[in-house]
Order: structure tokens, then C-alpha cells, then sequence
């Protein structure tokens, strides 16, 4: 099945104010540059964002944010973005923070078939409020439902043109979850090539998550926190 | 008294051989530059990587290879990288033997709260509540009173809470303590350090049985 399109504007066709997306990345490592850039020139608003962050000012998440796009967000961490801090503790700006192994097992059961789920995370805090509490093994756990998206933008290292995705290193994070969360999801991959290509070993998201695949480019991979050893 | 990397020192005493192990930011990710020797531990971050090594020689950084604090790392032989899902499956399935996490307050209880000042600083539990609410062991890397000179241990928690009743152990620079029913058990001090000087900086109920030793680095 023939899953390739040629660049990020035919991919992201049919996103539209309102909409709930789901975007990959942890911090700014394995983020969708190519398809948040093309959000941007859609200025597509009002959307719910679900990532485990916010991008930093000016780059990944933080370009959305800088244009007001984003009516909601749903995160495990925001830490580096001022704008973002400044819109949430304005109330422009909603904000729903869930922690993130709950955020990861969220879009993981959405994609997955599985409504709703317990865990012991963040029970007896804030997170737990108004959720349902059951023991098991003596052990009190909170209620949590599962999360999907009309569109999942995930990136991906390699993918194939029928929407096989490899990953790597820990540029994986959140996107083989959101893959299969999206009613629609589109990889973004830095290369792309015929099927055959990968190994299906070394597969690690089977392309029946992904509708929409295309080769990025220009990718800056910024990096937060540069911690390097001296060279002798 | 003891420095940061001193509390970081005498944390990494409590390394067990063969463990997998969670280091927070901050104090805790610098136990890995004490590991003693014969102890052989694989170190955890929950952005995806098991098996994590030193920072990166300059020039080799890669942007696809970072920890939880988003600073550039290394892998080790044997690394492995996993999804997020997978990660916390790690952490919830108690399948890691120790997390170390810095605390903004910890009670007698073993309440911790670490993620939250109301109105002041709202940049989210990450995953904190997720390592505090599953891991077996845990110790806290703090400083035992805040820049006003105030009590980090107390009776009850003020902040909103991180995670009920999880805390084992508490390294500050002053004492190594542990949470018992009745409270904070005091179990060694900083060099130096009287137990007078760790009962006026304690604000919940301290423990204190026998004689106390100074803690050896």
C-alpha cells in the first residue's frame, strides 16, 4: 500500500481549526519539524495539542504557541517555554498536565483499543482529582482514559512507503504511541524508501498506524541542553 | 556539612550490584560520577534509553541521544532505547530497582512534593509522579532547609503533593534519614554536623536512637 505523499502541505491537508493533534517528541528530540512548520503557515487555530511538551520559544511547539494557535495543551512538562508559562498563568492558554507515564499509557491505550486504565501514578495529588480510585493488591490506583487525536504527527528516522517506521536513538519517545493513536497520522521521516528496504526484524511501528508518509527536509534537530566532555 | 556532590558521594554508598537505576535532574544525576568500585549498575532515564553513559565527547553530540533533562549523553555497550510506553512499563512494573529524585518538601509520612509552586512555578510533574508511585526504593537528594532557612522535613507537605506515602530515604546535607512510622528516622550525620543542629533544622518529628555516626565518605 502506497502510504507516500510529496511534502509536508499534501500531508497535513484537512487539518482544520478545532482539531485535536497529537504531536511526538520529548523536548525537542524527534519532533515533526517539517509538519509544525506547515501548521504554522496553515494557521490552523484552537487546537488541542497533546505532547509530552511545548517546544521552547521559538522552536518546535513554541512556533504555535508564539502565533496563539494552540487553545489547549496536554503535556507532562513545559518547563522551557516562558511563553507558554506566561499564556497558562494568563488563562489564555488551557492546560491539562498529566504525568507522563500516564500521557505514554494514554495514547498507547487509545491506539490500542482499550478505553480506560488504572494506575497508581499520581494518586493522592491534584492529577487524581475527581478520577475514580480502586485497590488492587492493597495498593490504591487512579482511573485513566485513553487518548486519541484526529490527526498523530509523528517522526520517524526511516519509514518505508507503505508506512513502516524505524526510529532512532531516543528520538522514539512518544511516537510510536501517537502513530497509532491518530484517526488520521502522518510520519514525517528523514528517509524514505520502497518497501523491501527495511528489515521487517527492525521494524519497530508497523505501517498500518501511519496514512500519510512523505520525506522531510531541512531538518535543524536543535539540541536543548548541549553536555559534552573535553576532547582530551 | 555536605556539598551537592557530596550528597551525590554518599547516595551512590547505596548502589547495589546489578541494579537498574533512575536518576533525576539536578543532584541525582550526579551519583552516576560515584558509582563504587566493584558495583556494576545500568542507568535508566525515562525519555527512552537504558544503559546510558557519560556526556559526549565534544563534537560527537548527537541531537537523536539525550537523557530526561534533554542534555546530550552517550550509550553505553548494551544500551538499549525503548518507547515511552515502554519505559513507564519499566518504572510501573517496578522492573527498576532505585530512582533518586531531588524534593522541594518531604513529610514524616513520606509524602514528597517536587513539581509544583501554586502561581509561581508550573512547569509540570514530568515523570515524577509516575517513578514516585511505583518504585520500590527512593531516595530523596535535597538540602534540608530551603534559601530561608526553613524546614524541607516536615510534619505535612504544604506544596501540592508529588506522591503519598513513597519516600524511603532522605540524604540532605546534614543527615541521612529514613521514613519510619513515627517519622524521620535520623541515621547518620554530615561531617561535623550535631544532632542539635539537625533537630533546629527538622521541622517534623525526629527520631533519634542512640548514638548517631558521622557519616563516612
Amino acid at each position: 500500500m502506497n502510504k507516500k505523499v510529496a511534502n509536508a502541505e499534501e500531508a497535513c491537508k484537512g487539518i482544520e481549526n478545532g482539531m485535536t493533534l497529537m504531536l511526538g517528541g520529548f523536548g525537542l528530540c524527534g519532533i515533526p519539524e517539517n509538519s509544525i512548520s506547515e501548521l504554522v503557515n496553515l494557521n490552523v487555530k484552537e487546537l488541542t495539542c497533546i505532547s509530552n511538551n511545548a517546544g521552547v520559544d521559538d522552536f518546535g511547539l513554541g512556533l504555535l504557541l508564539q502565533k496563539k494557535q494552540i487553545k489547549k495543551m496536554i503535556s507532562s512538562y513545559v518547563g522551557e517555554n516562558d511563553e507558554f508559562e506566561r499564556q497558562m498563568l494568563s488563562g489564555e492558554l488551557e492546560v491539562d498536565l498529566i504525568p507522563q507515564g500516564s500521557l505514554a499509557e494514554r495514547c498507547r491505550a487509545g491506539g490500542a483499543g482499550i478505553p480506560a486504565f488504572f494506575t497508581p501514578a499520581g494518586y493522592g495529588t491534584e492529577v487524581a482529582e475527581g478520577k475514580e480510585v480502586r485497590e488492587f493488591n492493597g495498593k490504591p490506583h487512579i482511573l485513566e482514559s485513553a487518548l486519541t487525536a484526529d490527526f498523530a504527527i509523528v517522526k520517524a528516522w526511516k519509514g518505508d512507503t507503505a508506512g513502516n517506521l524505524v526510529f532512532k536513538g531516543t528520538a522514539r519517545n512518544f511516537n510510536p504511541m501517537m502513530a497509532m493513536a491518530g484517526t488520521i497520522t502522518i510520519a514525517e521521516v528523514e528517509e524514505l524508501v520502497e518497501p523491501g528496504e527495511l528489515n521487517p526484524n527492525e521494524i519497530h511501528t508497523a505501517g498500518i498506524f501511519v496514512q500519510r508518509i512523505f520525506q522531510g527536509t531541512g531538518y535543524e534537530k536543535r539540541i536543548e541542553q548541549r553536555t559534552v566532555r573535553p576532547k582530551n | 556539612m555536605l556539598s551537592k556532590t557530596q550528597i551525590a558521594q554518599r547516595i551512590a554508598q547505596e548502589l547495589q550490584n546489578g541494579w537498574y537505576v533512575n536518576l533525576g535532574i539536578g543532584i541525582p544525576t550526579l551519583v552516576a560520577n560515584y558509582i563504587p568500585k566493584g558495583i556494576e549498575v545500568e542507568f535508566q532515564s525515562e525519555n527512552g534509553i537504558l544503559g546510558m553513559g557519560p556526556f559526549p565527547i565534544e563534537g560527537t553530540e548527537d541531537a537523536d541521544l539525550i537523557n530526561a533533562g534533554k542534555q546530550t549523553i552517550t550509550a553505553l555497550p548494551g544500551a538499549v532505547y525503548f518507547d515511552s510506553a515502554t519505559s513507564f512499563a519499566m518504572i510501573r512494573g517496578q522492573h527498576v530497582q532505585l530512582t533518586v529524585l531531588g524534593g522541594m518538601e518531604v513529610s514524616e509520612t513520606g509524602d514528597i512534593a517536587n513539581w509544583k509552586i501554586p502561581g509561581k512555578m508550573v512547569k509540570g510533574m514530568g515523570g515524577a509522579m509516575d517513578l514516585v508511585a511505583s518504585a520500590d526504593n527512593i531516595i530523596v537528594a535535597m538540602m534540608h532547609t530551603n534559601r530561608a532557612g526553613e524546614s524541607k522535613l516536615l510534619k505535612k507537605c504544604s506544596l501540592p503533593l508529588t506522591g503519598v506515602a513513597c519516600v524511603k530515604k532522605i540524604v540532605t546535607n546534614l543527615a541521612v534519614l529514613e521514613i519510619v512510622e513515627a517519622g524521620f528516622k535520623l541515621i547518620e550525620r554530615a561531617p561535623g554536623v550535631s544532632v542539635e543542629e539537625i533537630k533546629n533544622a527538622t521541622e517534623g518529628n525526629l527520631i533519634i536512637d542512640g548514638e548517631i555516626p558521622e557519616m563516612v565518605l
